[in-house]
């Protein structure tokens, strides 16, 4: 592979990573298109033939899922992209929704782009801020290290969801009444992480700062020690961590 | 991110066939590894095949003798939950928790986790600097580069990685076996033969074939399972790979070692186990502080440092001994 493929090449990943951004460029179809690195050749071609040759075809085919004509007309489809698409269904924040999506888009991006929820927040796309931490059927995750499409039909929660009746979350009220944030960004991630870590206690499950993990726990057990190192995939640039634990403390308290 | 084709499978031997038949088709379970090395063009893989809906692979099941049989698809957290493996194994919750993060835990599945691949900069370096482990015959760039995270034992000229599973460290430490399922049959791998010293060939982490998939991790019931830690060293209190971790169990007689197991991480391309100091600590007395410590001594005599981690040599012999007093203050 030579140098200078390989420079087109990443010049051409960063394209790929802002795809949130190219249904808004007007030069985007007037651009070269993009060649994929592996193969050399423009993407739309080596992603039709992706989808139809290789060894496995027959075992391939016989994978993929039937999806209902109807629901395929009608699923809107993400502004930016630009290969083939699979439908997903998702249910966020109590209500069904069809979407469209490419197989390597996020749930993150899906959430984001597909569907306006902003609340989410992207920052380093690689699993190591928390930033984008929704549930998943009740468990925090996050959301840039998972497909879209592998969470077809799952129950999910964003910052948006999680208030009732017009009123806060008690870990939002927390975070309010303890200055739980400066900038805000890394902020719905880590109430999203909260509300979890206070669910996961009164489950009972260990962390790394249990002393006897051959104990059983309860709500009771989450002191601070435990809730900086319960929260430690959520990174505040802005360093408001006592005030964070504090507000997470708190409405532990309050049950 | 490159793109791929993505299909979900229903049924194991389906999933099996499908892989055997196709080279660049990856499985895919939790995905936090495989979609950073996706993100980072450290994998491209044409196809991904979803196994989370395979039958029956996400289970945790005591078995008869004090052992527990983990499912592939189990969740890191669910396992370092569950109440047997926390009773039997107390060494295998804590290398879960002290790994990654409580989000990370609830999605990476344990097949996963033991597939993980190396933290070596280099190795996931988004400018392809020279790796044979991401493109093999380009070189080693940790080898005279910046090494201080790197392995003191076990390693090659062709690579100097360290494997980033903290689990698999007690996995080994428990001569737990890894059940992989192909179209020929089952077969069960000795833990601290899965993975693989680098030799000439770096880009292979273990002894998979294409067409395998692993089912399941099963850990034999040990007495020593009851008494025994992991410990991690790391530069970052929480949410960091190990410069050093220690995975320790012990049974005694007495005050006495009737048998003692231990393995390390962040020292080797895989889990290290300390056979020739289990040997010398037989008989000696937790109490004996100067005896266990130079009966640990007795497994670092082939250490090999690099420029950058020297330091590790000594680190990982005091913390192979705390991690020993820690389980041995469990009986």
């Amino acid at each position: 592979m030579g140098d200078g493929r390989e420079r087109y090449s990443r010049t051409d990943e960063k394209e790929q990573t802002s795809d949130t951004f190219t249904a808004t460029s007007p030069d985007r179809e007037s651009a070269a298109p993009p060649v994929d690195v592996a193969t050399g050749m423009p993407r739309r071609e080596f992603l039709k033939r992706t989808t139809i040759v290789g060894g496995g075809l027959a075992v391939w085919q016989g994978l993929l899922r039937e999806e209902p004509a109807a629901a395929v007309e009608q699923s809107p489809t993400v502004p930016g992209i630009v290969g083939p698409t699979v439908a997903v269904r998702l249910r966020v924040n109590g209500s069904d929704h069809q979407l469209r999506v490419e197989p390597r888009m996020t749930l993150l991006d899906a959430l984001r782009d597909g569907l306006g929820l902003t609340g989410t927040k992207k920052t380093c796309d690689r699993g190591e801020c928390g930033a984008c931490t929704v549930h998943v059927e009740g468990r925090r995750i996050l959301s840039c290290m998972t497909l879209a499409a592998m969470q077809d039909g799952k129950r999910i929660t964003t910052i948006e969801g999680l208030g009732r009746n017009g009123h806060l979350h008690p870990v939002q009220a927390a975070f309010i009444e303890h200055d739980g944030f400066q900038c805000g960004f890394c902020t719905s991630g880590q109430i999203m992480s909260g509300v979890a870590v206070i669910e996961e206690a009164k489950k009972g499950w260990p962390s790394a700062a249990t002393t006897d993990v051959r104990r059983k726990l309860t709500l009771a057990d989450l002191s601070d020690v435990e809730i900086r190192e319960r929260m430690s995939g959520n990174l505040c640039r802005c360093a408001c961590y006592p005030n964070i634990v504090a507000a997470i403390a708190q409405a532990a308290r309050r049950g | 991110m490159h793109p791929f084709a993505l299909s979900r499978a229903v049924e194991t031997a389906t999933a099996i066939a499908a892989h055997a038949a196709d080279p660049n088709l990856a499985f895919i379970a939790g995905g936090t590894d495989l979609l950073g090395l996706i993100k980072d063009r450290a994998a491209l893989p044409e196809r991904l095949l979803d196994i989370n809906g395979l039958p029956g692979m996400a289970r945790i099941v005591p078995l008869p003798g004090g052992g527990v049989r983990i499912g592939a698809l189990a969740r890191m957290s669910d396992v370092a939950a569950d109440a047997e493996v926390r009773q039997r194994f107390p060494v295998i919750a804590e290398g879960l928790l002290f790994a990654a993060s409580g989000q990370l835990r609830n999605m990476a599945s344990i097949g996963g986790n033991i597939m993980q691949r190396t933290r070596c900069p280099y190795f996931r370096d988004a400018d392809d600097l020279p790796c044979n482990k991401r493109r093999p015959g380009t070189g080693c760039s940790a080898l005279r580069g910046l090494n201080r995270t790197h392995a003191i034992f076990g390693w090659s000229d062709a690579c100097v990685a360290t494997h980033a599973s903290d689990v698999a460290v007690a996995f080994a430490a428990m001569d737990a076996n890894v059940i992989v399922r192909a179209r020929s049959g089952e077969r069960s791998i000795p833990f601290t033969q899965f993975h693989r010293l680098p030799g000439n060939t770096p880009e292979r982490d273990n002894v998979l074939d294409r067409g395998e998939l692993i089912v399941a991790i099963e850990v034999p019931g040990r007495i020593e399972g009851r008494a025994s830690h992991y410990l991690k060293i790391r530069d970052r209190q929480s949410y960091e790979f190990a410069l050093v971790s220690a995975a320790a169990a012990v049974a005694t007689s007495g005050r006495r070692i009737a048998s003692a197991r231990l393995a390390m991480g962040g020292v080797a391309h895989k889990p290290w186990r300390l056979t020739a100091a289990e040997t010398a600590l037989r008989g000696v007395s937790l109490d004996n502080i100067d005896a266990l410590r130079s009966a640990i001594a007795a497994s670092f005599a082939d250490a090999r440092p690099l420029a950058n981690n020297a330091f590790k040599v000594e680190l990982a012999q005091r913390v192979a001994l705390r991690a020993l007093q820690t389980a041995g203050a469990r009986i």
